[in-house]
Formats: C-alpha cells, sequence, structure tokens
C-alpha cells in the first residue's frame, strides 16, 4: 500500500533528558524519523524537552517545541497543532508513557489524533507483565514462572513455590530501575518493597531467575501488510542476570546453531505479528545452554537502545524505517539507504563481528556500587566492527577511554587469587579483565565457566588473547632490538619484496632456522590481526609507541578497510560506512 | 599447513589448510548465510561445487548429530575466513576442521571471503581448486584442463541409488532405520519423490505432516513413480545445469495431470521447462538465508532460504502455468503455480536447513492438494 | 565529490559519558553539515552506536573506529586529508591535538598552541597575570603543610578540595587556619599522588560565555548565568540565558576579557570561558578556558539562532566572522528567557551521594523557555523531573555555616504555606528566628526518624545542605538516598532552592504558561 494520504501533519514524541537508560539513541532515532516523515511530506511537528540534541534543531522539524514532556503541555501543543498523526515509539520509554497518558487522558480522541504505528493495545500487551504472560501463553511461547505483585503480601505465593534466585523487575521502568536477584526470602521482600515504590504502576514481576543462560535479542520490524523480518540478532557475552545495557553485546549471535538461530526469530516474529507492531521492536529471549529449551523475556514494542545498536551494526536503518511503515508504506516500498539498489525488505548479512562495550560512569563516582546486575549503570556505549570477535573485542576497549588499552588493567591484576574468582563470579564493571587475569594466572575455560557461565567460546577467545599476549611479552626484546639497532637489512628489505618474504614466513622454516626477528614479525602481524593495540605491543618492547608504528608500518603491517553494506558484498552498496581490519583487501 | 585457492581468472588467495590436505576442484559460490554450516555442507545441491561463507567466524557451534541435510558432506571444497578450533555448543560432537578431515574435504581458512565475495560479484562465479601441495601455475593449469560446473550430470552422483521409503512420523532416520524401522505413526499420505539431490529436511516436513515419502533415483520412470498410486509427486532440489536434465524433465513432462505436484529448487526449473521455459545462469547465483521473495497473489513478502545458480525465464511459459512469486532484488522467478492443476513449485527452500522457516506452509498448502 | 574544495576529518566524541554528553555528537554532526554545505569532503571517525554523528548519511565517509591515536593516524595515512577539526568532539578530541600537531597533520582551527596555552593552569595563569585578568589565586598542593602557606598567601576564605572527589565528600569553604588543619587532617588523605586544590573562594555568581573567534573579531553569542554559586560544577548548576542578576559592568567585563583571551590565545572557532562575579566587588573573574566547543553551543545556538557550529567551522575554512555577517561583541538577546536544568540518574546507582559540588553528576539537561524569568524556571524544573510541590511538607537539615541563609528561604516557604519539619538543632534555630518548625527524630532515635518520615511519603521537598561534619554528614547521605528511593525532590543548594520559591511564584502569579517553538521564542519580543 502505498502512504496513507490521510497522515498531513504528524507529532513527534521525543526522549527528553540523557539518563541512564535512555541516551543519545533515542536522539538518532528521532532525527532519523523526523527526516523520514519529511520525505515523505508530511508536516512534521516536534516536542522534546532536550535542547541538546540534533532533533530540536530547527530545521529537523516543521515546528520545533522545546517544552516539558507532561501531558499538560503535549495537550497544549496538540490543541494548537492539531495533528492527524502521533509518532510515540521513537522516544524511548518516556514518549511511549507519555502518548499512553494522552490517550488514557482522551485527549488523542478529543483532538481526533491517530497513534501512528504501533497501536496503543500492542504497546500495554507488551508492557503489562500479566497481558503479555497471557499472550505467550496463547501463543505457545514460554514465559519463565512468575508472579504478579501490586502489593508486598502478594509475595507469598512467589516464596513458597520455593524456585530460587527469583528476580524482580518493576513495571513501566526506565533500564530495570529498582529491579534486582533474590537468593532468599528476605532480599526478595526488600527488593520487591523497592521496586513497588519506583513502578508507574506500581507493579513488579518475581520470575525465575534463568542462571547461566545464554540472552540473546532480535531486533524485528512488521508493516501493516504483515510482512516481519529480522533485523539483526545479537548475543549477550554475559549470560542472563545482568542488564543488556551492561552487558558486552556480540552480533550477530556466535554460539548459536542455525536451529538455535531460526528457533528464535520464529518465536521473535511469531510475537511482533501476535502483537500487532507496525515497526521496529526488540524481543528479549534465554536460550537454554544444555537444550533448545528458551524462555521469551521481554518485549519492547519500540525503537530502542537495542536498535540504535543493530542499525549501526547492520546497516539497516530501523528508526527511518519504522517512520516510514507509521505512513502505510510497506517494506517493499521502501528503499534500503544503503544500497540505493535493494529495498528494506531483506534480512541484513554481517560479513563481520560487532561487539558492544558498555560505558560506565564509575570513573566519576567511585563510591558507587560497581556491580552489575538488572538495574543499568551504565551511561553510554561504543561499538567496534572487526572480522574476528578478538579485534572488535579490543577495539571496542580501547574506544570506552577508561584508561585501558587492552588485557591488562592495574586493579584487578592486584586481586588475590580468591578476591579474583569473586570478581568473576559477581560481575562488575571490570570483570573481562578478571577473566584475562585469571587465564594469565593460569585458570582453566572450565574454571572460568563455572564461576561466570560466559560460553565458552568467548572464553576460549579471551585465553588464546592472553596466551598471545605472553608470547608478545617473550618477544619484546626481539621488537625492540628490531627497533634500536634499526635492522635496516629486515626492515628494509620486507616491503619491497613482501612477497617472497610471506612465502617464506611458515613454521617449517622458522624451525629451520629463521631469525627471532622473523618471528616476532609473524607475531606482530598475528597481534595486529587480532586487535593488539600499538601501544600494547610498543610497551611489552619498551619503546615508544611511535616507533613501534614506524617500525609497523615499514614492516607493511597495515589495516585494510572494508564496507558495512547490509548484503555481506553481495550487492554494491552506495554509502560508505568503514570499518578498518587487518585482512587482504582494501575497498577505499 | 599453507593452503592455496586459485580461480581460472588467475587470481589466488593464500591461507591456511582446513580439513584434509590435498587437493579439490569445483565452480566457487558464496553464501551470505551467518549461520547453518553444517548443513550446507551436506546440502546436494552444492555438489560440484566450493562454498565459500562470507560470514567470518565459522565452525563456532562445531559439528553436531542431528543437522545433516544428506549422508554425506557434499561440497567439493570448503571456504572460511576463520574456523573456530574449540567449539562450543552442547549438541557439538567435532570440530569443523576435524570433520572435514574425517571425511576426506579439502579446504582454505585465513581467506579473505570479502574480497573474494566481491570478486565474484562482478566477474561471476568461476571454476577454482584449493591445494596444499601445488604450486599456484600447478593449480591454474589443474583448472584448465578440469571439466566445467554444468558439463557434469550432478544430479546422478547424488541421488539414491535405490529407491526407499521414509516413513511417516519420522524426524531422523539412519540408514538401519531406512530398512527396518516401521512407520511410527499411520501414513495419511504417500508421496513419490524424485531425487535430483534431496535434502533430508524436506522428506522430514512430509513425514511430520503424516506422509510416507517413498524416494526414487533421478532417473526414475514416471510409471514407477506412479506404480503404488501415490497421493501426491515431490519434486526435489539438486545440483547442476537443469538444461542438462532433458531425462528428468521428460519424466516430470508424464507426471502433470496426473497427480499434484509440488517442486521445490531444481524441481521448479524442473517443472517449468516442462511448462516450455527454459533456464539461464545466473552470474553469481542466489546462495544465503535473507531474500526477500513477494508472493504476487497475496502481496506479501517472506524471507527465504536460497541456494541456485539458474534461473526460469517467465515468458515462454505455457499451458497455464504462471509466474506466482519473485524476487524482490532481482525480479527472478521464484516460483510457479498453475491456474486449474494442483501444481505449484518454488525456486527457494520451504524446509529451510539452514535459514528461515517462514515458508513451512507451503508443505501444508501441498497436503491441502492431496486428494483426502 | 569531483569538485570537493578539500577534505576534512572530523573527530567525535565517543562513549556517552557524566561531563561528556549527546553535546558534543551534537557539535560533531553540525561541523560536518557545515564542512558538506561549504564544498568540503567531510570525514568522521566516532565509535557511538547511539548517535546522529555515526549515522552512515550524515558524512561523505564514517569510519567507526576507536579514537585513540593508532586508529586515527591510520585513517589519516589512508585518507591524507587536507585538514582535521578536534574542537566539536570534547576532550577526546582535543586530547588528539597534540600527537596529531607532533605528527605533521593539520589541525584547522584553533592551534596545538593555543590549546595546550589554555589548558596548562601555570603557562594560562601567566598569561592572565600579562592581560591583566582577574582570576582566583590558587594551587595544588601535596601537603598539609603546604596547604597552610598557600592558604596564608593568598588570604582566607579558601575553597580546598580534593582534586579527584572520593567517598562523596564535598569540597569546603575553609575560613580559618583552624578550620583548615581540621580539615587536611581529618577531611582528606593528601598526597603527591592526590593532591589538594586550594583556591581563594569568591562569594559570587557564576557565569560563562562561549566565544567565536576568526583571530580579529570575536562574536559572544550568549552569556549563561549559573543559579547555583561557584562551586557547584558547571554542568549540575542550572543556568539562565540572557542573565537575570548580573550587573552591566560585570556583562562588560566578561564582554572584554572573553574577547582578550580570545585574541590572545588566537581562538580560530570556539572557545568557552567560566567566570565567578565577585558579589563583593562585582568584578568578573575567569576560573576556566575550554579552547574547544562547550557544552552549552546547543542551547546557545538554539536560544541565539547563531548557527555557532557552522560559524566556526566556516572560520577554520579560512572565512571571517564579517564575512558571514557578524560583528564583534555580545550579540542582542530576545525578549524570551531560557533556563537550563541538569538532570541526574542517582535512582540508578547506588551509594551515590547527590550532594552537588565540583565533579559533575548530571547525566543529561534540559531547557525551559519562556517570556518571563520564574516560568522559564518552573518550565525547566518540571522538565528535569522535579515534582515541583505547590505546598506541603518541607523538611530542613541544614548545616550550621548555612543557617543564616537557610533561615529566610525556610521564611518564605513557610509564608507560602508549607508545613516546616527540620532536625533538632535547625528546627531550634528555625524557631530561634521566628519561623515555626517541628523537630524531627534522628535517625539513631528509633522508629519515627527522619528517614521513615521520607520514607512514609509525608514529605514533599527537602532542603538539605551539604556539612563538613562526618557524622552530620553521614547522617545526611542516608537521608538523600531515602529522598532518592521515594523520589521526593531533595535540594542541597540553596540557590536552588530559592530557585524553586522563585518558580513557585510564577504558580502563584497566575497566568498561563507560553507554548511556543523555538522560533517564535526567538523572536519574542515583550510588550
Amino acid at each position: 500500500m502505498p502512504r496513507d494520504p490521510n497522515i498531513k501533519r504528524v507529532m513527534v514524541i521525543g526522549s527528553g533528558p540523557i539518563i541512564i537508560g535512555q541516551a543519545a539513541e533515542f536522539d538518532y532515532a528521532g532525527a532519523q524519523a523526523c527526516r523520514a516523515l519529511r520525505e515523505e511530506g508530511v508536516y512534521v511537528i516536534l516536542i522534546n524537552s532536550n535542547p541538546a540534541t540534533i532533533m530540536t534543531d530547527t530545521e529537523m522539524a516543521d515546528r520545533v517545541y522545546i517544552e516539558p514532556l507532561n501531558v499538560e503541555f503535549a495537550e497544549r501543543v496538540i490543541a494548537k497543532e492539531r495533528p492527524d498523526g502521533l509518532l510515540a515509539t521513537l522516544g524511548g520509554q518516556t514518549g511511549l508513557n507519555l502518548a499512553t497518558l494522552l490517550a488514557e487522558a482522551g485527549i488523542l480522541e478529543k483532538y481526533n489524533v491517530r497513534l501512528l504505528g504501533t497501536p496503543l493495545a500492542s504497546i500495554r500487551q507488551a508492557e503489562d507483565r500479566e497481558e503479555f504472560r497471557t499472550l505467550m501463553r496463547e501463543l505457545g511461547e514460554p514465559v519463565p514462572e512468575s508472579w504478579i505483585v501490586t502489593d508486598e503480601s502478594d509475595i507469598q505465593p512467589a516464596i513458597d513455590s520455593n524456585i530460587w534466585p527469583l528476580i524482580v523487575r518493576p513495571a513501566y521502568t526506565l533500564g530495570g530501575t529498582g529491579g534486582g536477584i533474590a537468593l532468599n526470602e528476605k532480599q526478595l521482600r526488600e527488593i520487591t518493597k523497592r521496586g513497588l515504590a519506583l513502578s508507574m504502576r506500581h507493579q513488579v514481576m518475581i520470575e525465575r531467575y534463568l542462571m547461566g543462560w545464554k540472552e540473546v535479542e532480535y531486533e524485528v520490524m512488521r508493516d501493516a501488510n504483515d510482512t516481519a523480518i529480522t533485523v539483526c540478532n545479537m548475543e549477550n557475552f554475559d549470560p542472563m542476570g545482568v542488564h543488556t545495557g551492561d552487558s558486552i553485546v556480540v552480533a550477530p549471535s556466535q554460539t548459536l546453531s542455525d536451529k538455535e538461530y531460526q528457533m528464535l526469530r520464529t518465536a521473535s516474529l511469531k510475537i511482533i505479528r501476535a502483537l500487532g507492531i507496525e515497526g521496529g521492536c526488540n524481543v528479549q529471549l534465554a536460550l537454554s545452554p544444555f537444550s533448545f529449551d528458551y524462555y521469551v523475556i521481554e518485549v519492547n514494542p519500540r525503537v530502542s537502545r537495542s536498535s540504535a545498536l543493530a542499525s549501526k551494526a547492520t546497516g539497516y536503518p530501523i528508526a527511518r524505517v519504522s517512520a516510514k511503515i507509521a505512513t502505510g508504506l510497506h517494506l517493499d516500498e521502501i528503499e534500503n539507504a544503503v544500497t540505493k539498489k535493494t529495498l528494506s525488505c531483506f534480512e541484513p548479512a554481517l560479513d563481520y563481528c560487532v561487539v558492544k562495550f558498555p560505558r560506565w560512569p564509575f570513573d566519576k563516582f567511585r563510591s558507587a556500587d560497581r556491580t552489575i546486575s538488572t538495574q543499568m549503570k551504565a551511561t553510554g556505549e561504543v561499538m567496534a566492527i572487526d572480522r574476528s570477535f578478538e579485534s572488535a573485542f579490543m577495539k571496542a576497549i580501547r574506544s570506552c577511554e577508561i584508561g585501558i588499552y587492552g588485557l591488562s588493567n592495574k586493579s584487578t591484576q592486584q586481586l588475590s587469587d580468591i578476591q579474583l574468582e569473586e570478581a568473576i563470579r559477581v560481575p562488575n564493571d571490570e570483570r573481562v579483565w578478571a577473566i584475562t587475569e585469571a587465564f594469565r594466572r593460569g585458570m582453566m575455560i572450565e574454571e572460568v565457566y563455572a564461576l561466570s557461565y560466559i560460553d565458552r567460546w568467548f572464553l576460549r577467545k579471551l585465553q588464546g588473547l592472553v596466551g598471545l599476549e605472553t608470547r608478545l611479552k617473550l618477544n619484546g626484546t626481539a621488537i625492540s632490538r628490531m627497533i634500536e639497532s634499526g635492522d635496516q637489512h629486515i626492515i628494509l628489505e620486507i616491503p619491497s619484496n613482501r612477497e617472497d618474504f610471506e612465502k617464506t614466513d611458515n613454521a617449517e622454516k622458522s624451525q629451520n632456522g629463521l631469525s627471532q626477528h622473523h618471528l616476532a614479525i609473524r607475531l606482530i602481524r598475528e597481534a595486529k590481526r587480532v586487535g593488539f593495540a600499538d601501544r600494547t605491543v610498543a610497551e611489552f618492547a619498551g619503546v615508544p609507541e611511535m616507533k613501534f608504528r614506524t617500525l609497523r608500518k615499514s614492516l607493511g603491517i597495515v589495516p585494510t578497510y572494508k564496507m558495512v553494506d547490509t548484503c555481506a558484498a553481495e550487492f554494491e552498496a552506495a554509502t560508505p560506512y568503514f570499518y578498518s581490519c587487518y585482512d587482504s583487501e582494501n575497498e577505499f | 599447513m599453507k593452503a592455496i585457492l586459485a580461480l581460472e581468472d588467475g587470481t589466488y588467495f593464500e591461507g591456511e589448510s582446513l580439513g584434509a590436505p590435498g587437493r579439490s576442484y569445483g565452480e566457487v559460490v558464496f553464501n551470505t548465510g551467518m549461520t547453518g554450516y553444517q548443513e550446507i555442507l551436506t546440502d546436494p545441491s552444492y555438489a560440484g561445487q566450493m562454498v565459500a561463507l562470507t560470514y567470518p567466524l565459522i565452525g563456532n557451534y562445531g559439528i553436531n548429530l542431528d543437522d545433516f541435510e544428506s549422508r554425506r558432506v557434499q561440497v567439493e571444497g570448503f571456504i572460511v575466513r576463520e574456523a573456530a578450533d574449540i567449539p562450543s555448543n552442547w549438541r557439538s560432537k567435532q570440530s569443523l576442521d576435524g570433520f572435514l578431515k574425517e571425511r576426506g574435504i579439502v579446504g582454505i581458512k585465513g581467506v579473505d571471503t570479502r574480497a573474494l565475495t566481491r570478486s565474484l560479484r562482478v566477474r561471476g562465479v568461476m571454476m577454482g581448486a584449493i591445494s596444499t601441495d601445488e604450486s599456484k601455475e600447478d593449480i591454474l593449469l589443474r583448472i584448465k584442463n578440469s571439466p566445467k560446473y554444468g558439463s557434469v550430470d550432478l544430479s546422478k552422483q547424488v541421488t539414491t541409488e535405490a529407491t526407499y521409503c521414509w516413513p511417516a512420523g519420522v524426524e531422523s532416520i539412519s540408514d538401519a532405520d531406512i530398512d527396518n524401522k516401521p512407520s511410527e505413526v499411520e501414513p495419511k499420505y504417500r508421496i513419490s519423490l524424485l531425487d535430483c539431490g534431496v535434502k533430508y529436511n524436506i522428506i522430514r516436513s512430509l513425514s511430520r505432516l503424516g506422509c510416507e515419502v517413498t524416494v526414487f533415483p533421478c532417473d526414475a520412470t514416471p510409471k514407477e513413480m506412479l506404480k503404488e498410486n501415490p497421493d501426491g509427486i515431490m519434486l526435489s532440489p539438486g545440483p547442476g545445469d537443469p538444461a542438462s536434465l532433458t531425462y528428468v524433465v521428460d519424466t516430470v513432462r508424464e507426471l502433470i495431470g496426473r497427480k499434484p505436484i509440488m517442486g521445490v529448487c531444481l524441481g521448479n526449473q524442473l517443472l517449468g521447462c516442462a511448462f516450455g521455459s527454459s533456464t539461464f545462469k545466473l552470474k553469481f547465483g542466489h546462495r544465503g538465508s535473507n531474500h526477500p521473495v513477494k508472493d504476487l497473489r497475496s502481496g506479501k513478502v517472506y524471507i527465504t532460504s536460497q541456494n541456485h545458480g539458474y534461473s526460469l525465464d517467465p515468458d515462454t511459459l505455457k499451458d497455464g502455468m504462471e509466474v506466482a512469486y519473485t524476487n524482490l532484488n532481482d525480479g527472478t522467478v521464484e516460483g510457479l503455480r498453475h491456474r486449474e492443476l494442483p501444481i505449484f513449485s518454488i525456486q527457494y527452500h520451504p524446509e529451510a536447513s539452514p535459514g528461515p522457516s517462514d515458508s513451512a506452509y507451503f508443505f501444508k498448502e501441498f497436503i491441502n492438494t492431496l486428494p483426502k | 565529490m569531483s569538485q570537493s574544495k578539500g577534505k576534512v576529518v572530523v573527530i567525535g566524541s565517543g562513549p556517552i559519558r557524566i561531563g561528556q554528553g549527546i553535546e558534543f555528537d551534537y557539535c560533531s554532526v553540525h561541523c560536518v553539515w557545515a564542512l558538506r554545505a561549504a564544498g568540503y569532503e567531510a570525514i568522521i571517525v566516532n565509535n557511538n552506536p547511539e548517535t546522529v554523528s555515526t549515522d552512515f548519511d550524515t558524512s561523505n565517509r564514517l569510519y567507526f573506529e576507536p579514537l585513540t591515536v593508532e586508529d586515527v593516524f591510520n585513517i589519516l595515512d589512508r585518507e591524507n586529508p587536507d585538514g582535521v577539526i578536534v574542537q566539536f568532539g570534547g576532550q577526546t578530541a582535543i586530547n588528539l591535538a597534540k600527537p596529531l600537531n607532533e605528527a605533521g597533520y593539520t589541525i584547522l582551527g584553533s592551534s596545538c598552541e593555543s590549546i595546550d596555552l589554555a589548558e596548562d593552569r601555570d603557562r594560562f595563569e601567566k598569561m592572565l597575570t600579562e592581560l591583566g585578568i582577574p582570576k582566583p589565586a590558587g594551587r595544588a598542593v601535596v601537603t598539609a603543610k603546604q596547604a597552610l602557606v598557600v592558604a596564608e598567601e593568598i588570604k582566607y576564605p579558601v575553597l580546598v578540595r580534593p582534586s579527584y572527589v572520593l567517598g562523596g565528600r564535598a569540597m569546603e569553604i575553609v575560613y580559618t587556619r583552624e578550620d583548615l588543619e581540621r580539615y587536611m587532617d581529618y577531611a582528606v588523605d593528601v598526597s603527591p599522588k592526590s593532591p589538594i586544590l586550594i583556591d581563594k573562594y569568591i562569594l559570587g555568581k557564576e557565569a560563562e560565555v562561549d566565544v567565536i573567534s576568526d583571530g580579529v573579531d570575536c562574536l559572544l553569542p550568549g552569556i549563561m548565568e549559573h543559579i547555583e554559586r561557584a562551586g557547584v560544577h558547571s554542568g549540575d548548576s542550572m543556568a539562565v540565558y540572557p542573565p537575570q542578576t548580573l550587573s552591566q559592568k560585570a556583562i562588560d567585563e566578561i564582554v572584554h576579557t572573553a574577547t582578550q583571551v580570545a585574541i590572545r590565545l588566537e581562538v580560530r572557532g570556539l572557545m568557552n570561558i567560566q567566570y565567578v562575579v565577585d558579589t563583593a566587588t562585582d568584578t568578573a573573574q575567569v576560573l576556566e578556558v575550554n579552547p574547544r566547543a562547550s557544552r552549552t553551543v546547543p542551547y546557545l545556538s538554539k536560544i541565539t539562532g547563531i548557527p555557532m557550529v557552522q560559524v566556526a567551522t566556516n572560520i577554520m575554512l579560512g572565512q571571517s566572522l564579517k564575512d558571514q555577517g557578524f560583528s564583534s561583541g555580545l550579540y542582542p538577546t530576545p525578549g524570551s528567557i531560557s533556563v537550563k536544568a541538569p538532570v541526574f540518574s542517582f535512582m540508578k546507582l547506588n551509594q551515590v551521594d547527590i550532594g552537588l559540588g565540583p565533579e559533575m553528576k548530571s547525566t543529561g539537561e534540559i531547557m525551559g523557555m519562556d517570556t518571563n524569568y520564574p516560568r522559564a524556571l518552573y518550565k525547566a524544573m518540571i522538565a528535569s523531573g522535579i515534582d515541583v510541590p505547590s505546598g506541603g511538607s518541607l523538611l530542613a537539615t541544614i548545616a550550621d555555616a548555612d543557617k543564616a541563609e537557610a533561615v529566610e528561604i525556610i521564611r518564605e516557604f513557610s509564608h507560602i504555606g508549607f508545613t516546616i519539619y527540620a532536625t533538632e538543632g535547625t528546627a531550634r534555630y528555625l524557631r530561634t528566628h521566628g519561623v515555626t518548625a517541628e523537630s524531627v527524630k534522628k535517625i539513631n532515635q528509633g522508629e519515627g526518624n527522619i528517614v521513615d518520615l521520607i520514607r512514609s511519603k509525608k514529605i514533599d521537598l527537602i532542603i538539605n545542605t551539604l556539612s563538613t561534619n562526618k557524622r552530620i554528614e553521614r547522617e545526611g547521605s542516608l537521608i538523600r538516598r531515602a529522598a532518592v528511593e521515594v523520589n521526593v525532590p531533595c535540594l542541597t543548594s540553596l540557590d536552588t532552592a530559592r530557585a524553586l520559591l522563585t518558580a513557585l511564584s510564577a504558580k502563584q502569579e497566575g497566568t498561563e504558561f507560553a507554548l511556543a517553538t523555538v522560533d517564535e521564542y526567538l523572536n519574542y519580543q515583550p510588550i
């Protein structure tokens, strides 16, 4: 169906101030939405109280209101501007809550404003735990045992079930505010009390805590024609129990077989269809590491932080397409903005690995409790792209600007063995360095797994990095000697003669007496491939970073740049979006 | 151990040996699916081909006992960027490398498969060879002297040697099961399947719906296939150039009007040919789990699993056969439907494995065309 | 891009963190747009997936990479651009200026030397002295003995604070040698690793100004006056534009000295200066200079109508302010009033003290616009999530040093109908000064104590100023956490409390709040 001609004036609600759980992603989403709507000839009226955003620029919308995001001011904007549509699914939980309040107060009806995209009933069904559970039961989609509690006295059945640990999640809050994991009755009572106080609806859900299960997310889209697609799936490095916003996240999933991937994809699409969502939606699932069992954990019936990540990870502009869908367009009527050749109705194929790393505020809040759990604490995040998990992971770490450039962190190195085990068992912002330190001290994958339940595939990758780190340290002298002696023979010979050199650079010949320099060069190449920073290698060699950089470049070890194109190179892409990698072909 | 992949145009990639050492040869194609390497390795439609996966991290979840799409590894060679040394998944029984070694498949890792894909996209699919013991020059010479893809009848290589029966309600079938195991449930329907390179999941999908499936070799006669008076005919996918399978097209032509027919992938092309169309080779084929296909009747779009290098010419279809599905990326034919007869076919894979199962409803649709 | 005039790389600002928020993404994006509009090829490097700058159709080329020297240099090696812009990516980008300069890359805008001059504490002080611009005297010390020497030298009162704030300890204003000795002994650990900053404390208003300079002319789009006094991080204070209480003399001084500094630093593009206006002498003293786009650029751009980033970018590309139709000096102010207010995320962070101090704690900000100050203030407060109470119960726990000042504020709350609750000491003080107040039990006095009272939601507003007494502070922090738990507004600065009174006067005044677009506010002229 072409775009709905009745949609002429649309009010867009922004997400307000940046707070933990609601950061810049909604400026990105909102700005995209405004642009997408105006491309369709829509007159856009924007309300957002946050002046630091691109979306509140006067050129982003036809009318920009920097006014408080509450019912009173929103109603006055509606009364003054008389929009025929309201787009609320791009302004985070703030936007959605305000739209809900406007609808409940009868204001939308009074001014004849249509809620575009996902219907209000779907939003309620997805957000109200009880309605959601009922729907899941109807669909035959498994949800963990849980109890809705609106009063402290309601928790007896949960206690009686004797399922421990239990997780407490308040309804209608941002970033899981006020939730927590209870190991016993006392903790359950405490967390429930706090959660009830913080929930907009004075409602919390107590649920079986799926300890050690994999947490997997699907970003899905649906249009009014019931065409539904998956934009991206993502796997959390941290198993269930850590808020997704505080988890290291990998896209696409790494440890799921096709059967598992498709099983969860099918479930996600079934849910988005049943909810009748029009636009983007995020489905969070828990997958057993020992069977095909899974549970549906949560659905966000709107564009979310994960959608921003998925958009950047794949090149698929979820917010933009969601806005177009809201105007009545179908997925197969919207151009793929990256390839400009294909349509938005496809599923992106990635040919790289994406790692998201949270950015926590503990450098500022030194006294804060650094434990990470179901309550989000990160203020922001970084994303890194590379051809291997290791290199994307290493890039993500150095993107955080926390004074750590690789696998070592001073404070975790000072821990005793027992403290180290504790630092792996109870997640905090430094857990990955506790893990690398554990491997450095000779702990085995199985031991770390038993403490953390982090999938062995990820642990194996970290262990491999630590192994390479050891070899780099051992060869530090060889590298520094190469720089200091200015061994021109090797340094100058290689670039002019690279191909021949590469040919000799193999294991058999090294055993037959190749110089230590050759081994060191091979090691440098390997180190760069898996993402070690120049700074780290230089440190091991005891030389300044710039000197090592010069050596590396003279050895012809330089990154190539590849394109993010949504389609794994199957089609030519028009949008220049690049990441570096130490691979063979450069695309720019 | 070092390994080299060379293409017929003279380009080559250096990497490390994956699987068995030695030499392999085939048409080099790429698949953009991010999961499903075990299914791809064992899909008979990849016979005669060396598959490069665009997703760089392969083998993460190992090899398990369930995800075989046929008894053998069907690819000639396997090309990846990185193969996991230690897999991690509860079903994993073996690493990718160990599995390929055991099956004698010569592969290569450490290849910039994106660069390879870009080159295939621009120049089209090419013949290529992997070797752990030859010089570049020798490999290129070997490619030059070997038969081209399409010049060999690959269906004959992958089809079942003898007719066998897959009972209704059976999920997984071992060799012993095929011969001895009694049917789990009373079959509601009996299907004759013409095997040009069938994937287990097609049979499994039918079996799950209560069908007893009799699988015939690709050179079976119509008479043989109709002998037991089946309720319907299934035409399987398979490798190779459909144009060279005139004997199968003849068989199909004779089956038209006798029984309800469903064709999948090669089966779609064979049906098309039986209805007057012909096929042409796509530049680099459709191989992946993300291809959008539009149902021309409903306007709905489905994400499909695809694996084909040839496509039907829509203009020469006759005798009531129509294009019912098209690919949204390049507009090619993705399925046919007969105006009156209970005959339809799709170019993609309703059985998925790997890929999305959005199109699994086709099996039900087929069942619905069968006489009650 | 065959007709491109050149190629410019813009360094982004990385992840959102406290102190470096979305505003720098705003700046980076506008820089890219300005470059493209001027006919240049704009390349952006950034790693934050949440932002507009990393949208793949913002720039001509996007590199999703870490912002370290190594990763950025690799891109520059590949791109070989005509210049690099580091002014818009916050501290992340500015930190790259020196290595970029050393490696011989061209930095567009203010030079590396300007940046260094502004950021090096000693060099900067010397420069101000040369220019004759006043600045509060001060120094960093690493021993208690040094502290006493410095304090004698700069004269009491002094503002003391650890250079890193640990454990939520607030900075302190110290009036006597004895107090300083006590502070150094008990309040902080001082060592070469954790120096203590000692500055002459100047009681006064803080203000800040952004300057756009082409080296000849200096345009000041607007001065923002902070509502909380000196000592609260500028990112955590409320601020109003145009200034409400600054004298013309102070404004003139700000314009004059800011221009002097910008010219002396040879700024090309943007610079931000923070001032304290001494209440006693009404002189504007320089606190700090940031040789880059600041947090206030997006607001000021919106409320003054000057596309600040675009103007600054064009300067970097060689245009002058005059070429762009601007001249030197302070830009005329509109008739509307805008108040910026911080927003905190304390609910998410256990064990973080919510008291305002020199370390920034807010994660975001909002703006309230209206046609008069009280209404703009009120809007800012409700938009920032404060559930502004128009009456009910006020709980006051005031540090001894603040009691005299607090009494008038609390009296005012009492006048407009608030019931006043206070801790024993505060209540007694209030009563002696004629304010009716009910005493509340301390935490250790059993059931029905102050925290219970807060948790029972019988309190609508809390004013709790920070004390230097550790025991009292421990209680204070429990009070503040309880306030966060039940979501009751808790003000730790008397200035914020006074502002709340002003805002409430808007409610009582009865006229309706304005509702207008940004453009309408910009063009608003009071009748």
